[in-house]
């Protein structure tokens, strides 16, 4: 066995716990940062925990009658309910526990959905349950579009770039509008946790799902999820799309706990944007002027959010 | 001892679910079905029933939250009409491939458009064949038994199903009848709590919901179709048990002075009463007249059908649902097809009638029935419209 692989094994294996909840054996693609963010969260979560999943890739690798991925109670309902799936599974555990029928224990409840079935088909499902405050985690898996039927654009997809229904035409040059701040309408909730992510910073991530799991009350986790296959690129490049998504600034990691914002990664200096759209096909048509229109965006966008961290913790050094 | 009390329908179903002891309820409000959620509100916030009240945010959370509670093994109910069952209608399907025994009031009200709150039988037309048991009701005291009586058929091992109650908007939900009321002890023997078979908890992980291909699909159908169709006894079972503890006995149809009777006139829900009326004041004229009802529409009652309609001549049929295009009313079509193979079979005449609230009176069905024994062969007709 190579040496340094095998110190890594016992390294990790010291931090991290080896078992699984998502098991091998699932259909995700190659290189799928999904499939990869998924099993963090399993892994973080642990035993005591049950999951409602939305209708999307997640779902069709991991669940093909009559195999099953999970080792943890699981269940597939539709598209756009999963939070209202968890708000069932919440208060009947709750209820049961009460009435003395089941054992008392302490058993998080999760939901599960990509950005289709998370910032458009399921948004109301999302709303209703972070405003009746149900104790779950939500996490939306952000692969930036609709990968399970064949990338077709939703409101998480960047601006420029191409997929299936926002096609790079000969007029219309892929996507045509800003990705819809989906960590920003959970904090407008008031919920008590939020964070966005990345399977790129695994550390970060599962401490993330950890502390969300402790808190009581509704959490939402946003992880962005790189996808080889919708954004055309070699699968050996997700992780490092993921750090460039992070280090150019356009995928920020930050929590939200409270109402206080607090950066996870304080970049002094961010990384030109175009080291992160030019090594995925879905960008490929950009000219020079949208990426400098990207560009100044995401300038604006991460100096919005600085604001934002420096105005919730002031004078509370 | 039961005690009879005067009340309203909805405040009366409210209080059977209370007694019944569920534990989550799920619903979004729409008329005419909001007195009930409304009372069981009240229920749950003055702690006379210890159970989580969801206030969704819309019909299909409803019905997915009760999917999710159910799934944890909890007893769910909801109750919704018209425009909110087909907003759910998504997944009311998948509860019963779910096999999860949740009850829902159906409060029976038209479908838009036109928008129209009033009563018939549209809604719940529109999602004949998603899997659940449903039965249709008369009266109050017959909504009040049949939460009991649902949740016993539902949660039965045997069974595994959801239940459906079709009671008619404002003409049940908004009346004032008298109930007779069970007492809770023999509520709690009739109905012990929910014990579910497989639940979603950490000590035993399952996975529901898993997609099948088209290798395993069919299977799957096959056996949601026969789990419907094998539920038939264990509905007998428990309206006879039903009976034997309150005296009053439920039979998937129900025929009323059938003896003898050259026609036959079929129905569903409250205007059965109404039709009981014309049926005497026929038969006082020495017509040869009988009504039969149809009270267990899903698993269909085939046999009892049969039986109930042996010596007629004519059958007719009373729909509160359209067919766009198609034979008639969903009524009809199914009446046609059970008796489609018999050697010697009816003359079966279609009225569509009491759509949307249009009242309809006992000359009315007085009328329906000369009609159809004054014009032959078998045809449909929307009864009673405005020329
Ligand atoms: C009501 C409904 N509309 C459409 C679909 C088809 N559909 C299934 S998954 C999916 C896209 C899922 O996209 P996303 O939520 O982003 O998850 P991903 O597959 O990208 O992980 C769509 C459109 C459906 N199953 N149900
Ligand atoms: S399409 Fe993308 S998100 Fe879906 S399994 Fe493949 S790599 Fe993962």
């Amino acid at each position: 066995m190579d040496k340094n692989l095998d110190r890594l094994n016992v390294y990790a294996s010291r931090l991290i716990s080896q078992k699984e909840y998502f098991v091998p054996g699932h259909r995700a693609c190659q290189g799928c940062a999904e499939a990869l963010a998924l099993r963090l969260v399993a892994k973080a979560l642990g035993r005591n925990n049950v999951i409602a999943s939305a209708t999307g890739c997640m779902e069709i690798v991991s669940s093909p009658l009559p195999l099953t991925s999970w080792n943890v109670p699981w269940i597939h309902v539709a598209f756009e309910n999963a939070a209202a799936v968890a708000s069932g599974i919440e208060a009947g555990l709750k209820v049961l526990m009460r009435k003395g029928r089941i054992p008392p224990k302490r058993i998080n409840v999760m939901a599960m959905a990509g950005d289709g079935g998370t910032s458009d088909i399921g948004l109301q499902a999302l709303s209703g349950a972070m405003e009746r405050g149900h104790d779950f985690i939500y996490v939306c898996f952000d692969n930036e579009a609709y990968m399970n039927t064949g990338i077709q654009r939703s409101s998480s997809t960047p601006f420029g770039a191409s997929t299936t229904t926002s096609p790079a035409g000969s007029v219309v040059p892929g996507q045509t509008t800003w990705k819809k701040n989906m960590p920003e309408i959970a904090v407008a909730h008031n919920i008590p946790y939020v964070a966005t992510a990345c399977s790129s910073y695994p550390f970060d991530l599962m401490e993330k799902v950890k502390k969300a799991a402790a808190i009581e009350g509704p959490a939402y986790i946003h992880i962005l999820s790189v996808c080889p296959t919708g954004w055309r690129l070699p699968p050996q490049m997700a992780i490092h799309a993921g750090r460039l998504a992070v280090e150019t600034g356009m995928f920020p990691l930050y929590e939200v706990e409270q109402g206080r914002y607090h950066l996870n990664i304080d970049l002094s200096e961010l990384r030109p944007i175009e080291e992160y759209l030019k090594i995925q096909g879905r960008f490929r048509h950009l000219t020079p002027e949208m990426i400098e229109q990207i560009q100044q965006r995401v300038g604006e966008e991460y100096e919005k959010l600085k604001k934002k961290v420096r105005m919730t913790n002031e004078g509370q050094e | 001892m039961a005690t009879r009390v005067g009340m309203e329908v909805s405040i009366a179903a409210a209080e059977a679910v209370k007694q019944a002891n569920v534990d989550v309820i799920a619903a979004y409000p729409i008329t005419p079905q909001t007195h009930i959620v409304e009372h069981l509100s009240e229920v749950v916030n003055n702690g006379e029933l210890d159970a989580e009240f969801i206030p969704v945010e819309s019909e299909h959370s409803a019905m997915s939250v009760c999917t999710g509670s159910s799934a944890a093994g909890a007893r769910s109910f909801t109750c919704t009409s018209s425009q909110g069952l087909a907003l759910m209608s998504e997944i009311v399907y998948i509860t019963s491939s779910l096999r999860l025994p949740i009850l829902m009031l159906l409060a029976n009200r038209s479908l838009s458009g036109p928008l129209s709150i009033w009563n018939d039988h549209t809604d719940v037309m529109s999602i004949r064949d998603c899997g659940w048991i449903q039965v249709f009701v008369e009266n109050g005291q017959e909504v009040y038994d049949h939460v009991f009586i649902g949740y016993r058929v539902a949660e039965d091992r045997n069974v595994l199903l959801p239940f459906m109650v079709n009671l008619d908007g404002f003409v049940l939900t908004h009346v004032i009848e008298p109930i007779e009321f069970l007492d809770q002890e023999i509520v709690d023997r009739y109905l012990p709590p929910y014990q579910p078979k497989y639940s979603l908890h950490p000590d035993h992980p399952v996975t529901m919901g898993a997609f099948a291909t088209p290798a395993l699909y069919t299977e799957t159908k096959k056996a949601q179709t026969e789990s419907l169709t094998e539920a038939m006894p264990y509905v007998l079972k428990a309206w006879q048990e039903f009976g034997d503890m309150t005296g009053r006995y439920y039979h998937p149809v129900e025929t009323y002075k059938t003896e003898g009777a050259k026609v036959v006139l079929v129905t569903q829900g409250s205007l059965s009463e109404t039709a009981t009326l014309a049926i005497d004041s026929l038969q006082g004229a020495g017509e040869p007249v009988g009504l039969v009802k149809i009270r267990l529409w899903r698993p269909f009652p085939f046999e009892e059908f049969k039986e109930a309609v042996a010596g007629a001549d004519l059958v007719v049929v009373m729909d509160r649902a359209i067919s766009y295009g198609g034979p008639g009313g969903p009524l009809a079509s199914e009446i046609r097809s059970a008796l489609y193979a018999q050697e010697k079979r009816p003359r079966i005449v279609n009225f569509i009638a009491g759509i949307a609230g249009r009242d309809v009176a006992p000359e009315d069905f007085v009328h329906m029935i000369q009609q159809a024994q004054e014009r032959p062969g078998e045809w449909y007709e929307l009864y009673g419209v405005r020329e």
